[in-house]
């Protein structure tokens, strides 16, 4: 068996040089497809900080991924147009800087998580999953009637927005981009899982009560968690929406939600790389098995299933042999 | 006369026509260990729970250190003095022996808004739990998954945790229980040394430990206090004999 620290190297490792290589071989779709899973990716790390460490079932992740979108889609749409975005009181006008797109995304996102959590965490177990996902529901059938912001159709972006310095129309600087902001995700949740806050919060979630008698706040811990998670799939959302040049009502529905949770279910709850094995193992499924019948979800489910019967750990407890994570 | 540290006053509370605490008033002196006895649904627990905080009481007052403490919540009593350890151990049981401990430390820090800094690397806090693993005995499985502790170190491990928040009053819901001959010693010897750092409410169906430990011994019946005193008069109560041990007149 592996251990854990080494596929965690393995697989950044690799996520790294299949795009590397076909940048030297020219295979510009292979670097979109790994470009894709890297998203995707960050997507479930940031849901895998609410779900792994402090046992929020979220089914309304979709919100933050699709607000993130969102908000790219709107700045590049006004600053495309050469529309302002807003005139009264002040000025705001669109933009097609990332940073400054991904401050936006990352800030809306944490006040989302913010409204989403206070409420939804007044509940646990089924109905936060259900209130959740009542929110996800909320926000797409808003995008769907949002008329200003192409309802149904979505919106597109003509041209991918810049990164100082970097030509961000080239596939492999985009990846590349999208690469280091997902290590340094990573980072960020191997510190928080290590940290004083990142203990309280895997106590509040094996044993609020005791987290509450040692004189800590079990549900401030889980808010906090819900917001970095919200963040993060936020920014997710803001690179989904640049990779496609494309934001529709799609990235707040229930199924991306799903499809977030199935990355993590897929790679490992609570494992460090989970979420990226769980989210390339998605996107190869997707590429293969969709060239072969469109039905390809068919076979998803059944690896699900025995991930879920045999595998509680997911792929990452298979390969290492440990069904349970702690570090 | 001394203050109490502890003290409840006719402290009510009602489950539908069940009255699981009938006016119970007791208090917890410095240095002393204050038995609660009493048969299975006396009401033990939920006294317990009203006193910690997980259950608000119908009417009544609960104060600590002399200041009200009734309508506060459980994070705010543990914050103002109060180190309980629970009937069935509240664990993490995915953490370490160390890990537990340490999450003692930091709620008594009541900085756990650190996100960066590995928390292992925090020697005051580390030195805090290692200090509580030492005097109950568990210094050597600080690196030791918690769910393979045996049930009496898990006891132990409860009352670690309590230590580090250097309470004012502990307040242990039946720390002997399922601890066999030996451990039950062992404990017993340690809760009578604790005494003198903070006294002990004791709730404990293990009558060697409680007639070896307490000062005072209250005997809960139906949610009533029917008798409190000390270990003889207790011993030779008329009431805690017909009402607790069975016993006719």
């Amino acid at each position: 068996m592996i251990r854990e620290r080494h596929l965690n190297a393995l697989v950044l490792l690799l996520l790294f040089a299949v795009p590397l290589w076909a940048f030297f071989n020219d295979a510009p779709f292979t670097i979109t497809l790994a470009t894709r899973a890297v998203i995707f990716a960050l997507a479930a790390v940031g849901l895998n900080i609410a779900l792994g460490l402090g046992g929020l079932v979220s089914f309304g992740h979709a919100v933050f991924f699709g607000i993130g979108g969102y908000s790219m889609g709107i700045l590049a749409h006004h600053a495309q147009t050469y529309t302002p975005l807003m005139e009264a009181p002040f000025l705001i006008e669109g933009t097609k800087s990332m940073p400054v797109i991904w401050l936006v995304a990352m800030v809306t996102s944490a006040f989302a998580a913010l409204l989403i959590g206070l409420l939804s965490l007044r509940t646990a177990g089924v109905y936060f999953i259900m209130i959740t996902l009542a929110f996800g529901q909320m926000f797409y059938f808003f995008s769907i009637s949002w008329a200003a912001y192409g309802g149904e159709d979505g919106l597109s972006v003509y041209v991918r927005n810049g990164f100082p310095g970097v030509n961000t129309l080239v596939p492999i600087n985009f990846f590349a981009i999208c690469f280091v902001i997902l290590c340094l995700v990573v980072l960020l949740n191997t510190l928080i899982a290590k940290s004083p806050f990142g203990l309280a919060l895997s106590a509040a979630r094996q044993v609020p009560q005791r987290v509450q008698t040692v004189g800590l706040d079990p549900t401030r811990l889980k808010l906090v968690a819900f917001v970095i998670s919200g963040v993060i799939t936020g920014l997710a959302g803001a690179l989904f929406a640049d990779l496609n040049r494309f934001v529709s009502p799609t990235m707040f529905s229930w199924q991306m939600s799903g499809e977030i949770m199935i990355f993590i279910i897929l790679g490992g709850v609570a494992r460090l790389c989970g979420p990226i094995i769980g989210a390339v193992t998605f996107v190869m499924l997707e590429h293969f098995l969709g060239g072969l019948s469109e039905y390809w979800h068919i076979y998803l489910g059944v690896l699900l299933l025995i991930i879920v019967l045999f595998a509680r750990g997911g792929l990452v407890g298979l390969i290492t042999g440990r069904e349970v994570a702690h570090d | 006369m001394t203050d109490p540290i502890l003290a409840t006053h006719d402290l009510q509370k009602s489950f539908g026509a069940l009255k699981a605490t009938d006016g119970v008033s007791i208090d917890l002196l410095p240095g002393e260990i204050h038995a609660v006895i009493g048969p299975n649904g006396a009401g033990k627990s939920t006294l317990i729970a009203q006193i910690c905080g997980g259950l608000m009481p119908d009417a009544g007052r609960i104060d600590l250190l002399g200041q009200n403490v009734t309508h506060t919540n459980t994070r705010k009593r543990a914050k103002a003095g109060i180190g309980r350890t629970f009937q069935i151990s509240a664990l993490a049981m995915e953490d370490t022996v160390l890990q537990n401990v340490l999450l003692g430390a930091l709620g008594a820090s009541g900085s756990p808004w650190r996100f960066f800094r590995p928390i292992l690397s925090d020697t005051t806090l580390r030195d805090k739990a290692t200090e509580a693993l030492t005097r109950v005995g568990l210094q050597d499985y600080a690196a030791t998954l918690t769910s393979e502790l045996s049930h009496g170190q898990r006891r132990q491990l409860e009352v670690a945790v309590a230590l580090t928040l250097k309470p004012k009053a502990f307040v242990m819901d039946e720390p002997m229980a399922g601890l066999g001959a030996e451990g039950s010693k062992l404990l017993t010897g340690f809760l009578d040394a604790l005494r003198s750092e903070a006294p002990i409410l004791l709730v404990e169906h293990d009558m060697d430990a409680v007639f070896a430990l307490a000062d005072r011994i209250s005997v809960l019946v139906y949610g009533k206090i029917i008798e409190t005193g000390t270990v003889d008069q207790i011993r030779s109560s008329q009431a805690v004999r017909e009402a607790y041990l069975g016993e006719g007149a």
